[in-house]
């Protein structure tokens, strides 16, 4: 797996990311700066979390207009794998690569703990080392995490199965109390329809260590280090 | 009074001068004095800025161990944490602000501090705030605490540097005055640490950040007095904070700090770009020319002295070596922040500063800094109160109802309201959150190594009796990093407390540092930096004495930490010898609503001896959990550990003829609940090393279970644990 991490300015997660992904891929990840626009020998690009532009406009707005925005959607139309979490997610959506859109929460509140996200396709990239039905916990940590997106379109991604994670109890199950930001049908994560994109608003990247709280986060990476191994 | 001197005077006041402090600055000027100049007098010999009722008392600190590599006198301390590693930290207050405007007080209060501590070369890895609010049933309480606890999220969330601990307590003593006071510890190469002190006539000074604009001007001299009926008037003096720019600035300086192009830095903090040159150049015994032209500025028509006085977020001063303002100019560029050359160092001794073809000051710089004013004020040594017998304070309400009563009163009922708005896992090492442990451990990126950190002190207890209240603050954050297993290092203080005018205060103040003092000896725990806020009063009346500490200490592994949660099958036991303590108890102030007596007498050298005994067991791997006993005693301890872990007890120990209540809601120091697989192996060993260890009872079942058949079950105490906070804010 050849992994790259975008960073923009106000990014603050990218450094959990490459923790994440070295642990998995055993190199570093390459760190991309906003600026740069060559890709080349990279089949996963990763949009980490944090304050991008520092998040005024709107979460995501500013960095969706940088020049390195324009080859992530040439590497995603051949095919390639990205990831963007948390302002990763807001970033995608607001690039158009992920539809919908990433609101204040519910509770007008920045959230900052450990939510359950349940696992609802497993033969993806990305969750292929998790069973379909699985729980597992991950921290979230952000002020705009609202998933919003019409009927239509909330109906064709359940219909499609593009849905990849809810927020769920630790026992699974989908109810108000386990869905702390108010996401329109308790959706956390979403792919493209190749699935070889993936939004996601929690940090499975801050759970990769059994000494920093588990791990359950790590499947999502090794699942990709499997998937990406060629 | 003359018409002249009663102008003087008047013009003084307006700049937070004395007569005195007036004729003396007019003085060394030796001729009339511009509106700068007299703005720079003010600013310089704040309270905030010059420590000028402190200092004398400051001195009885100590200061130095063989693991400090830089004590108080610099942006931060510095400690170092073994394999070339260094420990910077600090912890400052924004108290004043955070009344006027709590968002954006506390937010710049986050920015101020993070900035004293990559100034000198560190990464941020962790921050925490001490908080004291006023009564929660006052209506503007509430505005305060929220507007706070944003603020903080706010600006700690961006910037990406995890909140992983501190305190919350309320008083009616602080209303109309809150308590900000946020501490921020980095990590930093022990051979790379950067200080303030200019060197090298003719090298350029060098301002980076953001620009400058009107806000927050004379904010030192407004944190220098205390409130009346006017505070609201004085939102302007508060600063606004971009957490976004502050992050640029973090990466954008440590990248240059990479390379050798930096001679010395500090932050523009209190009193902005006059503190910040003068402070460098003073300390470098050199003089300072500054052109204010080329100071980047976001508003037009800006004057000298609002350029000198703006205390404008987010801006840094830099001395270069000669040749190297490319270099600085490439990285900043590359974070879209300004660089601009500002002036250049000199042999005069002096500030100059110009702006539009004129010399608006000209001030000689010693009397500015070392040689400023210095009180040694009037302190009055406060009485104390004598203490209350146990056996003569009635249960007015029993264990079980006091227990519900006191896990959900405002000063122990749980924070998570609170933390769940503060990212405490950004950066990815975050080992015990907060909640979890009596101290936060974040581990260092890439190493074993961890650091342990913790705020502490019992307000209550230094208002009746403020020398043991500053000993017992000083041996409480030294507990609380002994119970997750750490070794304590050092700490840092905030000293929060009324007018120095008042001998009242004086004596409060002198005597807490007194206590301080003694504790930081007996634990081998140095003051490495730290921070004074006086005039902390409204309309007359001053807060409680709260001198607060910032203690850090070592783990050379961090996968050793141990937490508060119990789990089923141990046994617990507790260390350190129970009277029976009432006296300024929380069960006395909460159940019997009387706050009497004399607080806890704190024993240095039984802390010493139980604590060092704890960490041995923990290094030992005998220790499962762990949580030292304060505010509300021994069953308020077992209970916050019955709540981590969801584990219940059945509790059965011998009460030596003290009274129950006492027993149980007692606040005697030096103590811990340990949850062990091994009581008679940790008992043995306590009794060898003659440490008082008692085993109370088993972990597991859903209740806890105290003799006489009285049962609490875990499902009414965390109902009663989590309803204040969400009940009163949301």
């Amino acid at each position: 797996m050849r992994a790259g991490i975008t960073v923009f300015p106000g990014i603050n997660r990218e450094r959990d990311m490459a923790i994440a992904l070295e642990r998995v891929a055993g190199a570093p990840p390459r760190m991309l700066w906003h600026r740069e626009t060559d890709l080349s020998g990279l089949d996963l690009i990763v949009i980490p979390g944090g304050f991008s532009f520092g998040d005024y406009l709107r979460a995501g707005a500013m960095a969706a207009h940088s020049p390195i925005m324009g080859a992530i959607r040439a590497h995603a139309e051949r095919g390639g794998y990205v990831l963007g979490a948390c302002n990763g997610f807001q970033i995608l959506t607001e690039a158009g690569l992920l539809p919908g859109a990433l609101l204040r929460n519910a509770s007008l509140r920045f959230l900052a703990m450990d939510c359950h996200l349940r696992v609802e396709r497993a033969d993806t990239a990305f969750t292929g080392h998790y069973q379909r039905g699985a729980v597992f916990r991950a921290p979230l940590a952000h002020g705009e995490g609202n998933y919003f997106a019409d009927d239509a379109t909330l109906d064709r991604l359940e219909g499609e199965g593009l849905v990849a994670f809810r927020y769920a109890t630790a026992d699974g199950r989908i109810a108000p109390e386990a869905n702390r930001n108010g996401s329109a049908r308790a959706i956390a994560g979403i792919f493209s329809p190749n699935l070889r994109v993936l939004g996601l608003m929690p940090h499975a990247e801050d759970l990769v260590d059994p000494v920093v709280g588990g791990t359950d986060g790590l499947p999502l990476f090794q699942g990709l280090a499997a998937a990406l191994a060629a | 009074m003359s018409a002249t001197a009663e102008a003087n005077r008047r013009l003084a006041a307006e700049f937070g001068l004395n007569p005195e402090e007036f004729s003396r600055a007019l003085a060394i000027l030796g001729h009339s004095p511009t509106l700068t100049e007299i703005g720079i007098f003010g600013a310089m010999w704040s309270e905030h800025c010059s420590y000028k009722s402190s200092r004398v008392w400051l001195r009885e600190l100590p200061t130095a161990a063989p693991w400090v590599i830089q004590g108080p006198g610099e942006n931060a301390g510095v400690v170092a944490i073994g394999e070339g590693l260094a420990a910077v930290f600090k912890m400052e207050s924004h108290n004043h602000p955070s009344f006027i405007e709590p968002y954006q007080g506390a937010a710049t209060g986050v920015g101020g501090i993070l900035r004293d501590v990559f100034t000198m070369g560190a990464r941020p890895i962790a921050n925490l705030n001490a908080l004291r609010f006023g009564d929660p049933g006052e209506p503007d309480t509430r505005r305060i605490v929220d507007g706070v606890v944003r603020g903080i999220g706010g600006y700690g969330n961006c910037v990406g540097v995890p909140t992983v601990g501190g305190e919350i307590n309320f008083h009616a003593a602080y209303n109309g005055n809150p308590l900000v006071n946020a501490m921020t510890v980095g990590i930093a190469r022990a051979d790379r640490i950067f200080r303030s002190a200019a060197a090298g006539v003719g090298n350029p000074v060098v301002y980076v950040g953001a620009k400058t604009g009107r806000d927050g001007i004379q904010g030192a001299t407004m944190a220098s007095a205390a409130f009346g009926a006017d505070a609201a008037e004085k939102r302007p003096t508060v600063q606004v904070g971009d957490p976004f720019t502050e992050k640029l600035l973090i990466e954008a300086c440590l990248a240059l700090m990479e390379t050798d192009a930096i001679v010395a830095i500090q932050d523009m903090g209190a009193a902005g770009l006059t503190s910040s040159a003068v402070e460098m150049a003073g300390k470098g015994g050199l003089g300072i020319a500054l052109d204010l032209d080329l100071v980047p500025v976001r508003e037009t028509g800006m004057s000298a002295y609002e350029i000198m006085l703006s205390e404008s977020q987010e801006r840094m001063l830099m001395v270069l070596r000669p040749g190297q303002e490319e270099a600085a100019r490439a990285i900043f560029g590359k974070w879209e922040l300004d660089v601009a050359v500002i002036g250049r160092l000199n042999e005069s001794g002096r500030i100059v500063v110009h702006h539009q073809g004129r010399v608006e000051a000209e001030i000689p710089l010693g009397p500015l800094g070392k040689e400023a004013p210095l009180y040694r004020r009037p302190a009055a040594v406060p009485p104390k109160p004598p203490p209350l017998d146990p056996t003569t304070i009635a249960d007015p309400l029993g264990l079980a109802p006091a227990l519900l009563r006191l896990i959900g009163c405002p000063d122990l009922c749980s924070r998570a309201w609170a933390w769940d708005q503060y990212d405490a896992t950004v950066g990815g090492q975050t080992v015990q959150r907060p909640g979890t442990a009596d101290a936060a451990v974040v581990r260092v990126e890439g190493r074993a190594l961890g650091l342990a950190l913790t705020t502490d002190c019992t307000p209550r207890y230094c208002a009746a009796d403020a020398e043991v209240g500053g000993a017992q603050a000083v041996a409480e954050a030294w507990r609380n990093l002994t119970a997750v297993g750490a070794r304590p290092l050092a700490l840092t203080d905030n000293l929060n407390f009324g007018s120095p005018e008042n001998p009242a205060v004086m004596g409060q103040f002198a005597a807490a540092v007194r206590g301080m003092a003694t504790a930081c000896r007996a634990l081998d725990f140095p003051v490495v930096s730290g921070n004074v806020s006086l005039y902390n009063e409204t309309k007359g009346a001053p807060i409680l004495p709260t001198p607060v500490i910032g203690g850090l200490g070592v783990l050379d592994d961090a996968a050793a930490a141990v937490g508060i949660a119990l789990s089923p099958g141990l046994d617990v036991v507790l260390i350190g010898r129970t009277l029976g303590w009432l006296g300024q108890s929380l069960w006395l102030r909460e159940i019997a609503g009387r706050e009497a007596g004399a607080p806890p007498p704190v024993d240095l050298a039984a802390e010493r001896r139980n604590g060092d005994f704890v960490r041995g067991r923990i290094a030992g791997g005998h220790v499962r959990a762990c949580h030292d006993v304060s505010d509300g005693g021994l069953l308020i301890a077992i209970a916050e550990m019955a709540l981590a872990g969801s584990a219940g007890a059945r509790l059965a120990p011998p009460t030596a003829g003290i009274p129950p209540h006492a027993f149980w809601f007692g606040e005697d120091q030096a103590r811990y609940v340990l949850g062990v697989a091994d009581a008679a192996g940790i008992l043995a060993a306590a009794e060898a090393e003659g440490v008082p260890a008692v085993r109370l009872g088993t972990a597991g079942g859903g209740d806890l279970t105290l003799p006489g058949g009285i049962a609490i079950s875990l499902g009414a105490l965390s109902e009663a644990h989590e309803h204040f906070f969400p009940a009163w804010l949301d």
